[in-house]
C-alpha cells in the first residue's frame, strides 16, 4: 500500500507531525468547518482554526477542584493539554438556536421555519470522554419517537477526529466511566501522539479519504506498542475514582440523606456544572415580540436544573432548595439517566469539578453517600 | 387577533416536533371564574381528520409572543375534530388566552402524554377522584366511559372545589348522573346557596363503599389531594397498581428534550402525565422532588 493511496477503514498508519496539515487541508477542502482546541484568554477553547498553527502545541494545563491554570510546557508536544471548560456540546447542541418565528403579513400570522442548512463540522481534538458525550446526547435528541432536527442536522454531517490521551488532569476519571483514556470506536479518525510522530485509527470511509496524499504509512508493531504504552501511562496518571455498580438504586436509597444538605451549604447554585458538563442537555424557550405584535420569535437556549424556576408550576417552584437542585443534578445524572437513556449521564471528564467555583468535587459527594448512607 | 389566520408555508408533515399546527378557536364557554373552554379545530382538513387523542393527554398550545403551555384536552374522544382545553388563567400565556375570540387562530402540536387505562377499565368499578380544574383531564374519561357505559362496572365521581362557582361542568352532572355516572360533590367553602357536602375531597371516601378487587381509583387535582386520595384508597385495601395519577410538572417542550418535567427516572411529557402509582411510590410525595 502506497502513501498515496488511501487507508482501509479499521488500519493503523503512522504520519509524520508536520504531515498533520495535509488532514486538516484534505478536511478544509472537503468543506468542513474545522473547530479544534487553542489558547485564547489564558485557557484552552474550542474555535475555529485554520490549521496546525493555531493548535496549543507546547501548552500543558493543571486542573484541580475550583482551579484551572494552563502553561507553557517543554516538551513541545500537540496534545499535552486535557479537557477545556467548553466542550462540543455548544457546537451540536447550540446554546442558542432559532426555532421558528411567525410574522403577521397582511393580518395573516406565517409561520417560518429556521434555515436548514448549516455548517458541516469538523471536531479536530476530540477526546475519548467528550466522544461519549457525544454518543449519551445522541440518546436525547435522536430518540426512536422524537428527533431533534436542530441537532440531527449538525451531528450528521459531524467529521470527528479524536486524540486518545497522552496526560490525565487531577479531575479526570475517565476510567471509573470507561470512557476514556482511549476511543474504541464511532470516530472517523482517532490520533495518539507518539514522541517523534502521530499514530493514526482510521474509524470510518471518511477517515479513510481525509489521510489521501498525506505522506502516512502503515503503523508497525513497535508503533502500536508505543501508543498503548502511551495510554498505560495516561491511566496510570488517573486517581480520581467513582464506583459505578451500585447505581442507581444507591442515590435512589438515599434521597434523605444528610449530605445533600451539606453540599447545598456549599453550592452556590450557579449552574457552572451544568454549562461546562458535556452532556447537560435541559432547555428553555424564550418568547420575544417586537412591539407592534406584528413579529415574534421563539428562542431555544440552554437552562439549568440550579435555576430556581426551572421546577416551576403554577404556584410556586417544586425544587425552592439548594439541597433539592443539587439532589436532583446528582441523582440525574448518576441514577435517572440510566433508567432514562440506558447509559450514565456522567463521562468522567472532570469538568464539573475543575469549574466548580467553590470546587465542590461529584465523585466525593457520591462517596459521602454511599459510605454513610442506607443501604 | 381576530381576523389572523396563521399559515404554514410547507406541507405540515414536518419531522421538527416543535413546530405548531394552526388551529382555530371555534367557541369559548365560560366554565367557571377565570376559566374557560377553548373549542378548536385545526385549519388544515388533513390534520383534523387524522388527529386522534386518548383521555388523559394533552396538547401544546402556543400564541405568538407570548409561549407554549401544556393544556389536557378536555373533550369528547369521540369528536377530536372538535378539541376542548379547559383553561385556567394564571400565568402570562393563559391570562392571554384569556383575551382570544371566536375565531382567532392559535397554534397546536399534540397529543402528548400517557393516557388513562381504558383497557384495563373495562368491567372494572371506576372511582374518579379530582379536585378543581384537575376534571378536565378526566372529563374525556368520563364522557368515553358514557358512550360504552356497560363496558364498566359502577363509576364513581367525587369532585371538589373551593367555593360553589369555583366547580366545573355542573350543567353535565345530571346528564353523568342520567348516564350511570354516581357524582359527589364537595366545597372547602359554602355560599349561602349550597346544600351540598362541605369539606376536603378525601372525606367523600366515608360515603361510598369500594370493592376493592375490582376498583380502579384514577385521580388528578392538587399534589396534597392526591397523597391523601392514596392514602384512602390504600386504606380500603386498593391495590397500588389500581392506583392512577395524572401528575403536573413544569412542561416545555413535552417531547423528552428539555429536561423541565423530570419526575425522578420519568419525564412527565412522555411517560406521564398518567402514572401507575406503583411505578412512582419512591418519589411521590418526597419533600421537594
Amino acid at each position: 500500500m502506497s502513501a498515496a493511496g488511501i487507508p482501509r477503514v479499521a488500519a493503523s498508519v503512522v504520519l509524520p507531525k508536520p504531515s498533520f496539515q495535509a488532514v486538516l487541508d484534505n478536511l478544509r477542502n472537503g468543506g468542513f468547518t474545522l473547530i479544534g482546541p487553542t489558547v485564547r484568554d489564558g485557557a484552552v477553547t474550542l474555535e475555529e482554526i485554520r490549521g496546525m498553527e493555531d493548535l496549543p502545541r507546547g501548552f500543558r494545563d493543571e486542573q484541580q477542584p475550583g482551579h484551572y491554570k494552563v502553561e507553557k510546557s517543554a516538551d513541545g508536544q500537540w496534545f499535552s493539554f486535557n479537557v477545556s471548560a467548553q466542550s462540543w456540546k455548544q457546537f451540536l447542541h447550540a446554546p442558542s438556536i432559532t426555532l421558528y418565528s411567525v410574522n403577521k403579513e397582511t393580518g395573516q400570522w406565517v409561520l417560518q421555519r429556521p434555515e436548514k442548512i448549516g455548517p458541516r463540522f469538523a471536531f479536530i481534538g476530540v477526546r475519548p470522554c467528550d466522544l461519549h458525550a457525544i454518543f449519551v446526547q445522541d440518546r436525547v435528541f435522536l430518540g426512536d419517537d422524537f428527533r431533534d432536527p436542530h441537532y440531527a442536522r449538525r451531528r450528521e454531517h459531524a467529521f470527528l477526529l479524536v486524540v486518545n490521551c497522552t496526560t490525565a488532569s487531577s479531575s479526570c476519571f475517565c476510567t471509573s466511566t470507561k470512557t476514556g483514556p482511549k476511543a474504541v470506536n464511532g470516530f472517523d479518525l482517532a490520533l495518539t501522539e507518539l514522541p517523534d510522530s502521530f499514530l493514526l485509527e482510521v474509524g470510518s470511509e471518511a477517515g479513510s479519504e481525509m489521510l489521501r496524499d498525506s505522506g502516512w504509512q502503515p503503523a508497525t508493531a513497535f508503533d502500536l506498542g508505543r501508543a498503548t504504552q502511551v495510554v498505560q501511562h495516561t491511566e496510570r496518571q488517573i486517581h480520581r475514582e467513582m464506583r459505578t455498580d451500585d447505581l442507581p438504586q444507591l442515590l435512589y436509597r438515599n434521597l434523605e440523606h444528610p449530605r445533600w444538605e451539606a453540599v447545598a451549604r456549599r453550592c452556590l447554585s450557579c449552574a457552572n456544572c451544568t454549562m461546562v458538563c458535556p452532556t447537560c442537555f435541559c432547555t428553555t424557550v424564550e418568547d420575544s415580540s417586537d412591539l407592534r405584535a406584528t413579529a415574534a420569535q421563539r428562542t431555544r437556549v440552554w437552562d439549568s436544573c440550579f435555576v430556581l424556576d426551572f421546577s416551576h408550576v403554577h404556584g410556586g417552584n417544586l425544587r425552592p432548595t439548594v439541597r433539592s437542585r443539587y439532589r436532583q443534578w446528582l441523582t440525574h445524572k448518576l441514577a435517572s439517566w440510566i433508567d432514562q437513556f440506558g447509559m450514565l449521564g456522567c463521562v468522567g471528564c472532570g469538568r464539573c469539578i475543575t469549574w466548580c467555583p467553590v470546587g465542590i468535587d461529584i465523585t466525593e459527594e457520591l462517596k459521602a453517600i454511599r459510605t454513610t448512607g442506607a443501604v | 387577533m381576530s381576523e389572523a389566520i396563521m399559515t404554514v408555508p410547507e406541507i405540515v408533515t414536518h419531522a421538527d416536533p416543535m413546530l405548531p399546527n394552526a388551529a382555530v378557536v371555534r367557541s369559548i364557554k365560560p366554565e367557571a371564574y377565570g376559566i374557560s373552554t377553548f373549542f378548536l379545530e385545526f385549519q388544515d382538513p388533513v390534520i383534523a381528520a387524522a388527529y386522534r387523542f386518548a383521555p388523559g393527554q394533552f396538547n401544546m398550545l402556543y400564541l405568538p409572543g407570548f409561549g407554549e403551555v401544556a393544556i389536557s384536552v378536555s373533550s369528547d374522544p369521540n369528536h377530536p375534530q372538535t378539541l376542548g382545553h379547559t383553561i385556567r388563567y394564571a400565568g402570562s400565556v393563559t391570562r392571554a388566552m384569556g383575551r382570544l375570540m371566536v375565531g382567532d387562530i392559535i397554534g397546536v402540536r399534540g397529543p402528548y402524554g400517557s393516557s388513562w387505562p381504558m383497557e384495563r377499565a373495562r368491567g372494572k368499578d371506576l372511582l374518579i377522584v379530582t379536585g378543581g380544574i384537575g376534571l378536565a383531564p378526566l372529563r374525556p374519561l368520563i364522557l368515553a366511559v358514557l358512550s360504552n357505559r356497560t363496558n364498566y362496572g359502577r363509576v364513581t365521581l367525587m369532585y371538589g372545589g373551593r367555593t360553589p362557582p369555583d366547580l366545573l361542568y355542573t350543567g353535565e352532572f345530571e346528564d353523568w348522573q342520567r348516564g350511570g355516572v354516581e357524582v359527589h360533590v364537595t366545597v372547602d367553602r359554602a355560599d349561602e346557596n349550597w346544600r351540598g357536602q362541605v369539606g376536603v375531597v378525601p372525606m367523600l371516601f366515608y360515603r361510598i363503599r369500594i370493592d376493592h378487587p375490582r376498583t380502579l381509583v384514577l385521580t388528578c387535582g392538587p399534589e396534597i389531594m392526591m397523597r391523601f386520595v392514596i392514602y384512602e384508597a390504600l386504606a380500603r385495601r386498593v391495590p397500588k397498581e389500581s392506583i392512577f395519577i395524572s401528575m403536573e410538572r413544569n412542561m416545555k417542550c413535552a417531547v423528552g428534550f428539555c429536561g423541565h418535567c423530570q419526575f425522578g427516572p420519568m419525564f412527565m411529557c412522555r411517560q406521564g402525565p398518567v402514572l401507575n402509582y406503583a411505578a412512582i411510590e419512591p418519589f411521590f410525595g418526597k419533600e421537594d422532588f
